[in-house]
């Protein structure tokens, strides 16, 4: 097993005919068309199909059998839409901002194994690196809010970045607690820690009895950080129209729409590399079952990774129809005297249950 | 990738560092300086890569980018009629300016050249240095990263308690 890993990666960056480093650049687009795909299908159709059946209504059934080809649709409008940038917005700010917002979403991807064979940079603090460079997008929003010229979108640009830079804190120390069971910042090792014959047995989840608490914290936090519903105050439309994005038309918006999407993703594939053994196969061997066997492989890595991945963002939107929205007030409680002290908890019971008792 | 890609890249992200910081230095818009920021200090970690400190790299990302340019941003956004102050970006004191350069580069340069001890190596840093920075922050540079803990604890103190509004009737008494 571990001595094919990265095997793919390690070949495609091998690979520059004629001396241009193509391969570097088809590993780099691979999450790139991945992402786009998958907002396309799973993120906007998905979503409107599943708020729809939580809602009891139908959802988008008119382009194509039970609506499928509606966000194509959707796409041709915003493709043909025009880009209009308000007189008194601050032009440059206003055009950057929507790219730095998505570059800052999507080199996390950079460290994000998609099965044990393709990884785009194998690093050794590639847990650390996908936790702080959710920085560059923070500084996108500011961008986009400020260049808008609009109170509406300053407005949502300074609540959502409160609300990740606070959110930040419960989610790391969390997140330090799968990184002290795993002893190890890399992101393959740390999957490779949780990979075995029991299946979901070996998953840091299931291996320590605290594991719980960081993993619920986590997945709070990165509900915030993605400002996804319940904490979507950046966005509230019943206040601030649409938060920092409220000037923004076209390919700008959906240029936004896919880094939202793409960080969901992001938080769901760190989350279930965490504490879900990210590509490790749930399944247990069981006697001549060698169902854990059967299901490896770069192919059903990638499989799996994905399906986690998606799990999780099935759970976001589930929650998003769910829950009402909480007040500034209610968040920063939340954030700072419930969930920051119990990471805390979380990491001295994580420390006590590593050195003493395992 | 080849040697000489190598130094093109390096070219590049240096290039990158000065001439941002050139800009935040010179621009007379605060909000763009603070923008340009974002890009000196990308640069830097980019340095720190091509160092093999990719630990380093990544804090200086988390608490450059993600702190202190995140509260810079918020500081000048908060403030009221920031945009109408006329920046001032002329040279005034051109002799003591000029005294301080002159040190400045004087000094970096004695000491570039004649007393420092450069570490030279052929080969690249293999391996994780994550361990290494551990082991050595709770051994031999305990009581620094003790001391800086409580300075960050005191200055933590210190702002909850300015931030924290009076109580209403305790001032009445």
């Amino acid at each position: 097993m571990s001595t094919s890993l990265n095997a793919w990666s390690d070949a495609l960056s091998g690979f520059s005919p004629a001396g241009l480093p193509l391969g570097l650049l088809i590993i780099a687009a691979i999450p790139l068309v991945f992402i786009a795909l998958y907002a396309l299908t799973y993120g906007v159709y998905g979503e409107r199909k599943i708020s729809a059946f939580m809602q009891d209504r139908l959802g988008p059934m008119e382009v194509g059998k039970w609506g499928i080809l509606q966000t194509l649709a959707d796409i041709l409008k915003l493709l043909q839409k025009e880009d209009i940038v308000n007189k008194e917005a601050d032009k440059f700010l206003f055009v950057i901002g929507p790219g730095v917002l998505f570059v800052g979403a999507f080199l996390a991807f950079a460290v994000l194994p998609f099965g044990p064979a393709f990884i785009g940079a194998d690093l050794n603090v590639g847990l650390f690196y996908a936790i702080g460079i959710v920085a560059l997008e923070v500084v996108g929003i500011l961008a986009a809010g400020w260049g808008s010229n609009n109170k509406w979108a300053l407005y949502g640009a300074i609540r959502s970045v409160a609300q990740i830079v606070s959110y930040e804190i419960p989610a790391a120390i969390a997140i330090l607690c799968g990184a002290m069971m795993a002893g190890t910042l890399g992101m393959q090792q740390i999957i490779l820690q949780q990979q075995g014959e029991y299946g979901f047995l070996h998953y840091f989840l299931f291996q320590n009895p605290i594991a719980w608490l960081p993993f619920l914290i986590y997945f709070i936090s990165s509900l915030a950080e993605t400002n996804r519903a319940p904490f979507d105050i950046p966005e509230a439309e019943s206040e601030l129209v649409a938060g920092y994005f409220t000037e923004y038309t076209g390919m700008k918006f959906a240029v936004i729409f896919l880094a939202e999407y793409g960080s969901m993703f992001m938080v769901s594939a760190i989350i279930s590399i965490v504490f879900l053994g990210g590509w490790a196969s749930p399944l247990p061997n069981i006697g001549a079952l060698a169902l854990n066997d059967w299901t490896s492989g770069p192919l059903w890595g990638a499989f799996w990774i994905v399906m986690k991945g998606f799990f999780f963002i099935f759970i976001q939107m589930w929650l998003r129809w769910t829950l009402p929205r909480l007040r500034v007030d209610q968040l920063m409680h939340l954030c700072w005297k419930v969930l920051t002290p119990f990471a805390f908890v979380a990491f001295v019971l994580t420390a006590v249950w590593e050195i003493y008792v395992k | 990738m080849t040697s000489t890609t190598y130094t093109v890249i390096f070219y590049l992200f240096a290039a990158i560092t000065v001439f941002s910081a050139a800009f935040v230095v010179f621009s007379r818009n605060v909000i763009y300086s603070a923008f340009s920021l974002l890009f000196t200090f990308f640069g830097v970690a980019a340095l720190y890569v091509f160092l093999s400190a990719d630990f380093i790299a990544v804090t200086q990302i988390v608490v450059y980018v993600g702190g202190i340019l995140v509260l810079l941003l918020f500081g000048v956004m908060f403030t009221n009629r920031i945009m109408m102050t006329d920046l001032k970006t002329d040279v005034l004191n051109i002799v003591p300016g000029i005294l301080i350069l002159v040190a400045t580069i004087g000094g970096l340069g004695y000491i570039f050249l004649n007393r420092a001890d450069w570490f030279v190596t052929s080969e690249r840093l293999q391996g994780s240095v994550v361990e290494r920075i551990g082991f050595e922050t709770m051994s031999r540079y305990v009581l620094p990263f003790e001391m800086a803990s409580i300075l960050l604890l005191l200055a933590l103190i210190g702002a909850a308690f300015l931030a924290r509004f009076d109580k209403p009737g305790k001032s009445e008494q």
